[in-house]
Order: C-alpha cells, then sequence, then structure tokens
C-alpha cells in the first residue's frame, strides 16, 4: 500500500468529481481524483447524444465532449488522477427494484435503460428487437431513439405517474418524433416469458390501482427500466454521514459540508440533477468550499432550510446568512405561473415567480446579499420555502 | 469441471448414471465419488441446481416437523447431523442459527406440544418447549401476541444452489463426469446396460441408473419403463428483504404448521438479507415460475403476525419455486424399482429435502450396494475442496497479498456485493458460463443494481474467457439469451 | 396545391412545452397556443423543415475501444436522417482518432460535418 497526502481527496470522476478537483487546484491546494473505472468522465462516457455543456461550455456537446472538455482542465489543472481505483461504491443508481419485484417469470431480456446505454453506445450489441420501456426518466427516454435509430422498434414507454418523468424536449424528440406512445399513469402489472421476455402486460392506474379490465398487453423481446436515478451512498453511510431519506444523498450545510466535518458531498450522489451541467456548478461551489473549510473560513452562523408546501427537498439543506447562495429545488406539483415563496418566521421575505414548474425540472434560485438584509433572525429561525 | 461437448454421438460409458444436478443428485454423485466407480451425473439445464434445488427455503431443518413413521424424517435428522462436517470439507456458507415456531394463541400452543414430543420421538438433538419470556429472549422482535413456542437450536440456513455447487465440485473433482443440457428424452436394454440418449443426440451408457430429476422424475421413471407416478408441482412464492431491513430476526421463524404445508416463514438467509415466504400452491404447469400481485400481501400479512416490522419497502426481489410433490402422503420415495432393472427411483423429494439430502447420498450408495453394485472405497478420494478467495474477506492490507497473486482481485466487478474480477473468471472456469450460473456462484448481480452495473463486465468475462460468442451468452440457459445483435 | 398540413407540435424550447397548431392560411405560417416569441419562430422552422442533430457511433479496428461516439456539427433535415444513419453504421474508422476531427465533411452539401466526440487512442 502506498500512502499519499492530499488537502482534498475527490471520490468520482464524472462531472462533478472534475469540476470541483479543479476549483480546488485553481486555489492553489493540493488534489486528488480516484475514479474507480479505467478512465474519467464516469457516465458521460457512454451518454453520446448531445443537449450537455450549455451553461457550462456555452456550446452544446455530446457527452464524452463536455467530459473530455473537464478532463483537459483537470491536466491543465495538475491534478493528480488515480484511476481503475475503488474507495467504494459512491455514485447514483437506477432503481429497477419495483420492477424485478413485479408479478410474472424472470426471463432474459430485462435491463436498465443506463446498462443498455452501455452495451450499444459502448460494447457496440442490441439487447433486443421489440422494446418496452418502462419509466420516462431521460436516459429511458434518450434510448428510446436510441433502439429506434439501431433498427430495434419501441413499441412505448410506460410511466406510473400522470406526468413524465424526462424533460419535454426529450419526450418530442425521442417518442413523438417517432410515434412512441407514452402510457402515463399506467404501470407494467406483469412480464411474462418464459427463456427471454415475450410479453408484458400494462394496467391503466384507476384511483391509484392497476385497472384489470382496462389492461393491455404488449408483445415484446426486451424491457429497458428507467424509473429514475436514486443516489447510492454506501460509503458515505458506513462514514457515519447522515442521509436524507428524501434525496438518498448526504444532508449537507450551507457549505455542502456532510455531518460529518471534512466530507463534502455533490453532484448526483447528494441528490439527482437534471443536467451535468448544473451538478458541475455545484460541485465548483463545493470546492471552494472545501479550501474555505481547510483554510479555516467557516460560516458564523447557519439558517436551516425547510421544504415547504409543494416542495420535495430543497438542497443544500442550511443558508448562510452572510453569504447566502445557490439552492436547488424540485417541486412536488405541475403549474405553470407558480409562485416561489420564502419565509422566515412566517413573514414572507421573497417570492419569485416561476413560469412553470414540474417535479422532473430542477428549480434554482440564487439568494443575494441584498436579499436577506432585512431578515430578522431568531436562534431557532427557519427558512421556509414553498411553491404555489 | 468438465468443458461443454456436445457433439452428436458424444458416448460417455459408466457404472453410474445419476439424472439430475440438483440437491439429491449430487449428494448422491458425491457419496458414490469415493468408491471406484465411473459415475455420470446429467443434467438437462445449463448448469447444476437450476431446477427445484436453486429456488426454495434454504433451511436445514430441526427434525420436529414430520412423524417418525416417515423415511424423510429420518433421513432429515441424519442429515441434518451431517452438515457440519460437510461444511468443514466443502466451507459454503451455513449457520446453524437455530429455529423457532411462534404459538400465537393456546390452541396452537398446544400443538407445539405435539411438535416438541414429535421431535423428541424422532431424536431431534436439544429442542425445547419455550415460554413467552423465553421466546422474547430469544427473538426480541417477535409479535407481542406471541404466547410460546418451540426452539429447535440445530436448524439453520444455507444457500441452496451454493452447497449444490459446492458437492458437484466436490464430485467433480474425484472423477465424476457432468454433462449439463443433456435431456434425456429416451433409454433402452443393450445387453446388461442402460443406454441413455439425451435430446442433441449424446449417449451415456450406464449399468445403473439413478432417477433424482426432481420434477421430471416421473417422466424419467416412464422413460425407464420403470414404476408410473405423478409429480406434483407446488408452487411456492418468496419476497426477499433488503438487508437495510429492521426485520431480521435472530433465528428462522416458522409459524404453526397447518395440514398442507409448514406454513410461511421469516429466513434471515447466510448472506444478511431476510426471506419472507413460501406460498404453497398445488399447480399443473412443471415451468411455471410466475409470481402474483396478491401473494405479496398474503405473504407480508402472514409475516408481520410474526415479526410486525417486516415491511413492503425493504422488498427488493420476488421469485417462486416448485417442490416435486408425491402425493397423497407426501413422503420421499427412495427405492429400487420393481420393474426395471439396476434402477433407483429418488423421487418426492421436497422439503426437507435439503436437509435429507446428504443422507439421501448415503441411503441411495446402499440401496445400490443392495443391487448388487460393487462399491469399493477409492484410496484417493479427497474430500476437501479448497476455499476460492473472496476480496469482500479481506482487509486493504490483506488484500495487497492476493493482489500480488493475481492482479485480477483488485478489479470489482460487481459494486454491490463487491466480487472482483478474479472471483468470476474463477466461476466462469469452474464451468459456469451463463449469468445467473455466475450469479449463483459468485453472488455478483444479486445486490441492490440486481446487475444493472456489472452485468454487461460479466458477459465480456465469459466470452474473453471460453471464447463464446455475444449471442450465446445466456441467462441461464436454452434460449435465454442475453444480446440480440451487433452493431 | 393540396389543402395545406395542420400540424400539432409540442415547443421545446423551455420547460413550459406549449402545445400550438401550426398551419399555413395565405402565404403565411400561423403558429397558434404559443405563449412566447421563441414559440413562433421555433414552431416556423418545425412546420416549414424539421431539423434534428444525429448522434451515433461508428465502429472501429479496435477491440477495447469498438464504437467512435459522432455527432452532426449542427441540426439536419429530419427526412435525411436515415440515410446518414445507414452511412454511418457502414464505416470503420482506424484509430487513433481525436476529438473534433471530420469523418465526413458537408453531408450531402448542407454544409454539416459528421465529427468524433471522443479521443481514442491507436492499438498499443
Amino acid at each position: 500500500m502506498q500512502e499519499r497526502t492530499y488537502d482534498v481527496a475527490v471520490i468520482g470522476g464524472g462531472a462533478a468529481g472534475m469540476a470541483a478537483a479543479v476549483e480546488v487546484r485553481r486555489q492553489g491546494l493540493s488534489c486528488a481524483i480516484v475514479e474507480r473505472e479505467n478512465q474519467l468522465g464516469g457516465i458521460l462516457m457512454q451518454c453520446i447524444h448531445n443537449g450537455f455543456g450549455v451553461q457550462e461550455f456555452k456550446q452544446e456537446l455530446s457527452g464524452p465532449e463536455f467530459a473530455e472538455e473537464f478532463m483537459d482542465l483537470v491536466a491543465d489543472a495538475n491534478t493528480d488522477v488515480f484511476l481503475s481505483t475503488t474507495v467504494d461504491s459512491i455514485e447514483e443508481s437506477e432503481h429497477g427494484k419495483e420492477l424485478f419485484c413485479s408479478p410474472g417469470t424472470r426471463p432474459a431480456g430485462v435491463f436498465t435503460a443506463g446498462l443498455a446505454q452501455r452495451l450499444v453506445n459502448v460494447e457496440g450489441y442490441i439487447p433486443g428487437k421489440n422494446v418496452v420501456i418502462v419509466g420516462s426518466g431521460d436516459i429511458g427516454l434518450i434510448m428510446a431513439r436510441r433502439m429506434t435509430w439501431v433498427g430495434a422498434k419501441v413499441h412505448g414507454v410506460v410511466e406510473i405517474q400522470p406526468y413524465p418523468a424526462g424533460l419535454t424536449r426529450n419526450i418530442v424528440q425521442c417518442l413523438n418524433d417517432f410515434k412512441i406512445p407514452l402510457y402515463l399513469s399506467h404501470v407494467v402489472s406483469r412480464i411474462d416469458g418464459q427463456n427471454r421476455v415475450e410479453k408484458v402486460t400494462v394496467s391503466p392506474l384507476v384511483n391509484g390501482i392497476p385497472d384489470e379490465e382496462q389492461s393491455f398487453e404488449i408483445p415484446c423481446d426486451t424491457l429497458l427500466l428507467s424509473v429514475g436515478l436514486v443516489p447510492e451512498n454506501e460509503l458515505s453511510e458506513n462514514a457515519g454521514v447522515d442521509i436524507s431519506p428524501i434525496t438518498s444523498g448526504a444532508v449537507v450545510d450551507s457549505t455542502m459540508m456532510t455531518s460529518i466535518p471534512g466530507i463534502f458531498s455533490c453532484g448526483n450522489v447528494l441528490h439527482v440533477h437534471d443536467l451535468a451541467d448544473y451538478a458541475a456548478e455545484e460541485a465548483r461551489r463545493t470546492g471552494a468550499y472545501a479550501v474555505a473549510w481547510i483554510q479555516n473560513k467557516k460560516p458564523n452562523r447557519q439558517v436551516r432550510i425547510k421544504a415547504g408546501a409543494n416542495v420535495r427537498y430543497v438542497s443544500p439543506g442550511m443558508i448562510n446568512p452572510e453569504s447566502p447562495d445557490k439552492m436547488y429545488l424540485r417541486t412536488l406539483i405541475v403549474k405553470n405561473n407558480a409562485q416561489l415563496v420564502m419565509k422566515v418566521n412566517n413573514t414572507i421575505v421573497k417570492e419569485k415567480k416561476l413560469s412553470h414548474v414540474q417535479p422532473s425540472e430542477m428549480v434554482s434560485v440564487k439568494l443575494t446579499p441584498k436579499d436577506v438584509e432585512n431578515w430578522t433572525l431568531e436562534p431557532d429561525s427557519i427558512l421556509e420555502v414553498s411553491v404555489q | 469441471m468438465q468443458s461443454k461437448s456436445n457433439a452428436v454421438g458424444d458416448r460417455t460409458k459408466v457404472d453410474i448414471a445419476i439424472i439430475g444436478a440438483g440437491i439429491s443428485g449430487a449428494c448422491i454423485a458425491r457419496q458414490l465419488s469415493a468408491y471406484e466407480a465411473e459415475v455420470a451425473l446429467i443434467e438437462k439445464e445449463a448448469d447444476v441446481s437450476f431446477g427445484v434445488s436453486k429456488a426454495n427455503s434454504g433451511i436445514i431443518h430441526g427434525g420436529f416437523h414430520h412423524s417418525p413413521k416417515y423415511l424423510k424424517t429420518q433421513l432429515e435428522i441424519r442429515g441434518n447431523l451431517m452438515y457440519d462436517r460437510l461444511q468443514r470439507e466443502l466451507d459454503f456458507p451455513f449457520s446453524r442459527c437455530g429455529i423457532l415456531v411462534v404459538a400465537l394463541n393456546d390452541e396452537e400452543m398446544k400443538y407445539i406440544g405435539h411438535l416438541y414430543n414429535q421431535g423428541v420421538e424422532n431424536g431431534a438433538i436439544g429442542i425445547e418447549m419455550c415460554s413467552r419470556e423465553r421466546m422474547f429472549e430469544l427473538e426480541p422482535k417477535l409479535e407481542s401476541d406471541c404466547v410460546g413456542g418451540l426452539h429447535a437450536p440445530g436448524g439453520g440456513v444455507i444457500e441452496p444452489y451454493r452447497f449444490v455447487f459446492s458437492v458437484v465440485e466436490s464430485a467433480v473433482k474425484n472423477g465424476v463426469h457432468l454433462l449439463r443440457e443433456f435431456e434425456v428424452v429416451k433409454a433402452e436394454r443393450s445387453g446388461e446396460k442402460h443406454i441413455v440418449h439425451a435430446a442433441d443426440g449424446r449417449v451415456v451408457e450406464a449399468r445403473y441408473v439413478v432417477n433424482a430429476a426432481g420434477l421430471f422424475a416421473d417422466k424419467i421413471s416412464s422413460i425407464f419403463g420403470a414404476e408410473e407416478f405423478q409429480i406434483t408441482p407446488r408452487k411456492g412464492e418468496y419476497y426477499l428483504l433488503d438487508r437495510k431491513t429492521k426485520a431480521c430476526p435472530n433465528r428462522v421463524l416458522f409459524p404453526v404448521p397447518t395440514k398442507v404445508s409448514k406454513g410461511m416463514l421469516v429466513i434471515p438467509t447466510v448472506e444478511g438479507t431476510v426471506l419472507i415466504g413460501p406460498t404453497a400452491e398445488e399447480i399443473e404447469d412443471k415451468t411455471d415460475l410466475s409470481t402474483n400481485a396478491d401473494k405479496l400481501s398474503q405473504i407480508l400479512d402472514q409475516a408481520r403476525k410474526m415479526v410486525p416490522s417486516v415491511s413492503q419497502t425493504d422488498v427488493i426481489a420476488a421469485f417462486s419455486g416448485l417442490r416435486p410433490a408425491l402425493l397423497p402422503e407426501g413422503d420421499f420415495y427412495i427405492d429400487i424399482s420393481e420393474k426395471a432393472p439396476n434402477f433407483i427411483q429418488v423421487a418426492g423429494i421436497q422439503s426437507p429435502g435439503l436437509t435429507a439430502a446428504p443422507a439421501i447420498g448415503e441411503y441411495v450408495k446402499d440401496l445400490l450396494k443392495k443391487a448388487g453394485c460393487r462399491l469399493t472405497e477409492k484410496p484417493d478420494y479427497d474430500p476437501i475442496v479448497k476455499k476460492l478467495p473472496r476480496i469482500r474477506d479481506y482487509s486493504p492490507f490483506e488484500a495487497d497479498e492476493l493482489l500480488k497473486k493475481d492482479a485480477a482481485y483488485g478489479n470489482l466487478i460487481c459494486r454491490c456485493e463487491k466480487i472482483s474480477e478474479a472471483e468470476i473468471v474463477a466461476a466462469i472456469h469452474a464451468g459456469h458460463t451463463t449469468l445467473d450460473g455466475v450469479k449463483y456462484f459468485t453472488r455478483a448481480q444479486m445486490g441492490r443494481c440486481q446487475g444493472g452495473f456489472c452485468s454487461y463486465k460479466i458477459i465480456k468475462l465469459i466470452m474473453r474467457e471460453t471464447g463464446m460468442e455475444y449471442d450465446q451468452i445466456t441467462k441461464n440457459g436454452r434460449e435465454s439469451v442475453v444480446l440480440t445483435g451487433r452493431l | 396545391m393540396s389543402a395545406a398540413e395542420t400540424k400539432e407540435m409540442i415547443c421545446i424550447s423551455c420547460p413550459i412545452g406549449c402545445r400550438m397548431t401550426v398551419y399555413e392560411e395565405n402565404g403565411s405560417i400561423v403558429v397558434k397556443g404559443n405563449k412566447c416569441g421563441r414559440g413562433k419562430v421555433y414552431g416556423e422552422e418545425e412546420y416549414l423543415a424539421p431539423k434534428r442533430m444525429v448522434t451515433c457511433t461508428v465502429a472501429t479496428d479496435s477491440e477495447e475501444f469498438p464504437r467512435l461516439p459522432v455527432r452532426t456539427t449542427a441540426s439536419i433535415p429530419k427526412e435525411t436522417i436515415d440515410e446518414l444513419l445507414q452511412e454511418l453504421y457502414s464505416m470503420k474508422i482506424t484509430l487513433p482518432v481525436k476529438r473534433g476531427s471530420s469523418l465526413i465533411e458537408n453531408y450531402h452539401d448542407t454544409g454539416v460535418d459528421i465529427i468524433a466526440t471522443m479521443t481514442l487512442p491507436g492499438r498499443a
């Protein structure tokens, strides 16, 4: 075993890891990235579709290009990189547990959308010919188009919620362009097949329960699961970091620090981001906070943030009233012309118009020092963020 | 294990052919591998234990559930006692955690008395009747309505497929010929020999045949012109709870049994997960391994009667298994056939078949002797199967040593269960060349992501190590191909 | 000329996703249902000549990196996508290749190039 000492160790060399490391190096501290795979880039390397980099690099790039832009920055910043080095599992993973538990048989032909993406885009294999996609997460939508473009027939996307889980533009470009039906408020209620998947039963939800009478069967040989990502936090948990039951990521304060001093969390391991650009932006801030912590610059005061009405979560979970920063939140509702309301001690301190909200679109809010000028803070004050 | 050579006309000549590489067949084969005899172990599936033995409760029973009049009871008691030595020799995951039968009212407590007396009569070691207080001392997670119960400290849990793999590995090491994907379709007599034909044209010649074909023992018996009987598949559905569940008991929990089954259990598996189930449903189709939505709530309700903290959100997988029941008695049928010459029946091996299996091996060996088969002990029989290192059992400092020997231990393939490339390669070299085979051998793909991250890596390793093409890789043999095309 | 077609579409200019009806009337394009000017522009373009970016992979001569990801440098007319895909699937690239290098220049006189989107090393 070798021993090396750095000011900051970044675990994971995806978009967030690289962005955090570059920031630490920019501020002159030593830093190493530890990455499990044999290259940096993480999941971006199999995301060959475009839509990355508009925020970060002001141009529309594919996943590998976005990753390579960051790799160049990492190299320019003289950051040490340890590849093929496993710290322990720390990542987001697509969870398919609902479907692995669904009634019927356990034939071959059931893949997570991420696995199918890897097989097609990196390895060059086609996982199936007649496909049904379960869940309308972005990776599933992207794979609907990709599978069509490699000659497979995609028979439909089945989404349990009454609204899609993925971005609108992916619904249009990946489903509507190919006339792939999207079954909202539907579930796959049964999988059948002796050796390989032969058919699935799709049922509409009526009062939250699959309706047998209106159920229909779709013959297919492949199921792709895209029921959303969840952060995997075994490493953080083993370190004793407090985990939020809502995001499945760590609970962090206004400086992105977890409940264990010196351990910071950002990117999709903290909460799942819509865009890699957002994850990178958050990570850069986190890198800066880590540097500040090492330099003993700590906030004098932090106010807890509470997710109020129609808000699923707000990340981070605290705000420094002397130096307010950006926060991300997800809503529980779909609404046009919504209103974001922030209250301290039941007094409205800020309102913001949101032209459209839906759970699949992350909302970002930045507070300025001016916003917090007039706050009257009691020792137990809480900032409550709600959407109306 | 034997490499695949499914050429038409392949002829294997042996003294004894065992049909079915499940728990019974495997134990019989290993028992016979200690003697000077050529033995073939024949399996119709792509890997051993892919039938009945794959999906069951994995319980080593405590010897009190059945009346002493049954053959299965005698073999259960004997088999249970053989497990400690087997584990020392073969090193499979096994824990003698003990069994509790939970009585929820006075009526049930009366039946506990009956079970206790039966257990004592059977010779079950160490069983005790427990007061309510004793039950809570043994199992604090119990439902507060528990009035008392039975404690059988000799009961335990194993991973059934892992056990079969180890037993077969030991048998093959001692000379047993393993023939996979060998589906027996025809048999005829030629002189003193059985000529056994596979669907793909391969042939096995054997002087003695042991029918350990599980669900299909009736069909095999009929192919050989032996006794006519019927095996009824009885389906059991199970749900697996994540390691994180708060409902993991210290011991296997049984309800008080009904006439038809031992009821639905809460089982702390050797790997730290919790298994709940099974249901018991007689069905027609011997290939029906489907699960059904209405059964989950039924199983959860039953499990919660013993452990209230069982939660649906902890469920990570559902599966079902079939028990091969020989009705109406439900006893084992292990005997020399009266109709077909040199043919031994091993049929109706349902619960407690796993517990009894080692004893079934001995029993069948004696039957073969009785039928005239000469068996002399092999001087070079080696009962030990060396444990393969598992990287997750090593600390980072110890791992350094292991990595010096083989760097592939440093390449983690399955993140959830922490399985290295070296372990997967070892599984492939041991003949487990399907995704499920690798899964059951190594546990790779068995964790939370259910193969989402690692299965493509495993596919590539199988291709690299065996030279198979991508379209030959299956989940579990036959037509269960994983990849349908290449760009 | 036949009666002008009416097209239903969802605007993708922003997450609101306005449902729009677009048709031709007296020689000009009418967009209805849009909430803003960007929607009108999107609707007109989508009505007259819908274009899409294409991202795909091509074969390489490497066993370690069997596929090279590629994309168009700009959107191309929707009806030409299938032909482009067929062309890409029949190509085989010799590594190494640098990100950004052109595999096809000025595809069918559209002014659009097909470029590699990943840097892949040559055979060791």
